[in-house]
């Protein structure tokens, strides 16, 4: 399960694509309106994602160009929504759900992990689910501890769901419109902190694979692997570090399945060192994932124990005293690069 | 249950007490000096306040995402709350839980909830335990009328209806969920209607009304006293405010809000009510306005006083001692 590596984060050429500056809200919108377009099989359901446009403003517009029937203001029933998608894939149709905050999709389990996820295994090729399930995660916003989870973690140890978290505006577009394109459940990953950053943004048909990372910096003495909001995090520590003569490597994943292992593994094989870094708590998350990945296939080649930069391993708080105590921060990115050296030295 | 003068006054004092803290709510948002996602329960004052006054010490409330008011009217701690709202060490969870998450067990209020219908559920639970335990405790659980549509709504009616538990159903039915009208959501005009398919008896309130909220709320939690098993109660309300503090209110008409503002509010129509049925007089009014207006500005000076929890409480409480019972 491993893609080609691309540096950057164009996966068609630059030259033939006009860019615009979009937020990542805007580039998930463009996505959703262009796939919409194209295909009637594809609707969008979710709450107050009609008139109001989505608590994060995605759907803003989406009622008044395509109507009541493709974009579904729902009742607050996460997990039949989930369900009804599931079955309208498995019918036909392209179904989009926005589960309001990712802690929600605890409600939506069933649906998810024992069918959307299984169907094409127990029933072979006659049976296909193209869905995606966007939802926002993430904290640092003290909105307490059940609406500030990253809980992709879990979603990886389902065999049959792709799960996937842009860091980029570009990204989100991009990402998003590979996984309106696939025929198999995908989990969609936004950021609360992300919505409003903007970038340069491909129009047109811009798809990102699934399964291809981008290497968002190149260094020689450490390789940091991330994703989504923490990508953007580690890029910054790897600045601050650059100042202290540390020389990162930034890897953001895009997909965490399926997972581009090659792209980390040549990383790993060039600078000896990995730092894992994800929101989520470390105990079972995704850096675990990762370290088990290196120490299977490019253990001879590290030059220090693999370090993981997580939350601990708490539910969220909700003071603003303690967040932030819960949380990785960007020093701690840069605390544990320099641990890694201090040891060698 | 008699409403006697000290009940009358003390039912005003709760739902002043929840006005005022509210507001208060909101002027700290507004100023800056509050962080976090507030749900306020402005207009619904007389549905808390009319519930609970039936309620002892050995009931349990479960609460939702807009849950200050039945915090408030279920007895806890307004300092601590205002303290846990300014993520204070002297808040009543220590600062871990805030607004959508204050509980005080002691008090039998088993929650706020960040999670729409995740209380239906809990308050089903402590039925149980007020069934198993024959303690003559009922369980309340209190939700809106977008959970009505949660599959935890439906099974726990259900569960509760062949069990007959000691339960009492309160949808707080505001007309809005979010920023989606009711009627969009909900096929049946009214949710008491839901009750039918469980075989459990079900009684409309008006929401705005402290009395009628009391009698309705009387009956049922008499019924679940006295072994007749959970009624669903629908208390007719509105929210007054946005969805949260902030909510800029585009999607609602204006004239809906001012109408139940200006003709529906439940304290000026509880206030209306005492003073020309002679219950309370206008001194008795007063003197709560301004009592629980001290109280609320000493809650406020007292929070911001506090100190924050150390960075190191944020590991502790992940698991209880087993070891230590009580
Ligand atoms: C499971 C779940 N889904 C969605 C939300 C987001 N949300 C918070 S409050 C709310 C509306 C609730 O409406 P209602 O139950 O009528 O209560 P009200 O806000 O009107 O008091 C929604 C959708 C949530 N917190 N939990």
């Amino acid at each position: 399960m491993t893609g080609a590596a691309v540096v950057g984060q164009r996966a068609t050429p630059a030259s033939m694509t006009p860019m615009r500056e979009l937020t990542y809200w805007q580039a998930l919108q463009e996505a959703l309106c262009d796939a919409m377009r194209r295909d009637p099989a594809v609707f969008v359901m979710g709450e107050d994602i009609g008139t109001y446009g989505g608590a994060f403003g995605v759907t803003r517009g989406l009622l008044e160009e395509f109507g009541p029937e493709r974009v579904r203001c729902t009742p607050i029933s996460e997990g039949t929504i989930v369900g009804a998608a599931t079955g309208a894939a498995l019918t036909g149709m392209r179904p989009v759900v926005e589960i309001m905050f990712m802690d929600f999709l605890t409600l939506t389990m069933d649906q998810l992990a024992n069918h959307a996820a299984k169907f094409r295994y127990m029933y072979g090729p006659q049976a296909r689910v193209p869905m995606v399930i966007r939802t926002p995660a993430g904290g640092g916003r003290c909105y307490g501890a059940t609406h500030s989870q990253s809980l992709e973690a879990w979603f990886l140890h389902v065999p049959g769901l792709k799960v996937v978290a842009p860091s980029t505006p570009a990204d989100a577009k991009g990402l998003l419109t590979a996984a309106l394109h696939d025929d198999n459940p995908v989990l969609f990953v936004e950021h609360k902190l992300l919505y409003a950053n903007s970038g340069d943004v491909p129009a047109g048909d811009h798809r990102v694979p699934l399964g291809c990372a981008a290497l968002r910096r190149e260094g020689s003495d450490v390789t940091l692997v991330s994703y989504s909001y923490y990508a953007g995090v580690a890029l910054a520590a790897a600045e601050e570090l650059a100042a202290a003569g540390i020389d990162a490597e930034v890897i953001d994943l895009r997909s965490l399945a399926p997972l581009d292992t090659a792209t980390i593994l040549a990383s790993v094989r060039k600078t000896g060192r990995l730092i894992c870094i994800e929101e989520g708590p470390r105990t079972g998350g995704v850096s675990a994932e990762i370290a088990a990945v290196v120490a299977e296939h490019a253990y001879e080649y590290l030059d220090a124990p693999v370090r993981r930069v997580g939350a601990i391993d708490t539910p969220i708080p909700f003071s603003p005293a303690l967040e932030p105590a819960a949380l990785p921060q960007r020093s701690d990115i840069v605390r544990t690069a320099r641990e890694m050296f201090a040891c060698r030295r | 249950m008699q409403l006697t003068y000290e009940r009358v006054l003390g039912a005003y004092r709760t739902m002043r007490m929840i006005r005022s803290f509210e507001e208060k709510l909101v002027e700290l948002v507004n100023l800056g000096k509050m962080s976090g996602f507030l749900h306020v329960y402005l207009g619904e004052e007389a549905v808390a306040a009319g519930v609970c006054a039936q309620l002892g010490e050995h009931d349990y409330v479960a609460s939702t995402h807009r849950g200050h008011g039945h915090a408030i009217a279920k007895g806890v701690d307004v300092r601590g709350m205002m303290a846990e709202l300014f993520g204070r060490r002297t808040g009543t969870c220590k600062g871990k839980g805030g607004s959508m998450h204050i509980a005080d067990i002691d008090k039998g209020m088993l929650g706020a909830n960040g999670i729409v219908g995740a209380g239906i559920p809990l308050a089903t639970g402590a039925a149980l335990t007020a069934k198993l335990k024959k303690t003559g405790g009922v369980a309340v659980a209190f939700f809106g009328d977008g959970a009505s549509n949660q599959g935890a709504f439906h099974e726990s009616l259900n569960l509760a209806s062949i069990w007959k538990l000691p339960a009492v159903y309160v949808v707080e039915n505001n007309g809005w969920g979010e920023f989606t009208p009711t009627d969009y959501v909900v096929p049946v005009k009214d949710i008491a209607e839901r009750a039918r398919s469980y075989a459990m008896p079900a009684l409309i309130a008006d929401g705005m009304d402290f009395f009628d909220v009391f009698a309705k709320a009387g009956e049922a939690i008499a019924r679940a006293r006295s072994g007749g098993g959970p009624t669903l109660l629908e208390c007719k309300t509105y929210r007054f405010a946005g969805h949260y503090v902030g909510d800029a209110l585009a999607y609602r008409p204006k004239d809906e809000a001012e109408k139940w503002m200006t003709e529906r509010d439940p304290l000026r129509g509880f206030a209306e009510r005492v003073l020309s049925d002679g219950l309370l007089n206008q001194d008795d009014l007063q003197r709560v306005d301004g009592e629980v207006s001290r109280h609320i500005e000493d809650a406020v000076k007292a929070a911001e006083a506090a100190p924050f929890p150390d960075a190191s409480e944020v590991t502790t409480d992940v698991y209880a001692d087993s070891h230590r019972r009580g």
